[in-house]
């Protein structure tokens, strides 16, 4: 079998999976997931903290959270439900450092959890970084012309 | 009002998250490095910052939020170093989200043991 041949009969069996249904629960977890966090800042904001700490705030409270849920199995489940919803606020940060975690914990403490703990949250960090640092470049010859 | 602001804008990302997953061959893993070079990149088009004014938590919790805070840290401190802020703002900005993840799930992992995947 050549080569397109094989492509088009394994996009015929590919699980297609519902898009608008997907994508509903996507948009309402999601939205869900800020609102809380909105929620919480306004709450931090209340007991006294300066704005950029409330946020702070809010991003560790929701990865403790995230993090909880994962260990007790409930966001796994959850996700593959609301799918985008669920990986893309800082709470899916906390599931795919927490998870993996988990799951590397009979390998040892050394080379199970703590080589395992960023293997998927990882390239977000090191990608994230690049890019910033990039643009910290950029930024410092511009201040450099600019005055 | 800002309740609605932040569900509408955190939940129209995600939406544009899972319409990638549904129609492109991206990885959600691909999707999140993305996602925060996008917010490094919105954040130094001057994008960003009103964004999150106008949206609070809807911008600063889905993961553009965190490379805006990286490119907000970097600016900060290149703005006060110079140059070695260029390698020290953004980690520093971030710190207390990347801290926070490793100690819990260290403490996850002491604390739970791992499940099956397929009930």
């Amino acid at each position: 079998m050549d080569k397109n041949s094989y492509l088009k009969l394994a996009s015929k069996r590919e699980k297609t999976s519902p898009c608008l249904k997907n994508c509903l629960f996507a948009f309402l977890s999601g939205g869900a997931v800020c609102l809380l966090g909105q929620a919480m800042k306004d709450l931090y904001a209340l007991l006294g903290a300066e704005e950029k700490t409330a946020y702070s705030l809010v991003a560790v409270t929701l990865v403790f959270a995230a993090g909880l849920c994962t260990g007790l199995g409930f966001y796994d489940k959850a996700a593959r439900v609301c799918g985008a919803g669920l990986f893309v606020p800082i709470t899916g940060f906390s599931n795919a450092v927490a998870s993996p975690a988990i799951e590397a914990r009979c390998e040892g403490a050394v080379t199970g959890v703590g080589s395992e703990i960023f293997k998927i949250a990882g390239p977000v960090i090191v990608y994230g970084n690049i890019a910033s640092v990039i643009y910290g470049v950029i930024y410092y010859i511009y201040l450099c012309f600019a005055g | 009002m800002n309740y609605l602001y932040a569900f509408l804008s955190g939940g129209a990302i995600c939406l544009l998250a899972q319409i990638l997953v549904d129609k492109t061959k991206l990885t959600p893993a691909k999707i999140l490095v993305l996602y925060v070079c996008t917010g490094v990149f919105l954040g130094a088009c001057g994008v960003y910052a009103p964004f999150v004014r106008f949206a609070g938590a809807g911008a600063t919790v889905p993961l553009t939020g965190f490379g805006y805070t990286l490119f907000s840290g970097v600016k900060e401190a290149v703005e006060t170093q110079g140059l070695t802020g260029c390698l020290t703002g953004g980690l520093t900005a971030s710190s207390a989200g990347i801290s926070a993840a490793i100690i819990f799930a260290a403490l996850w992992a002491l604390l739970f043991k791992s499940r099956d995947k397929n009930i």
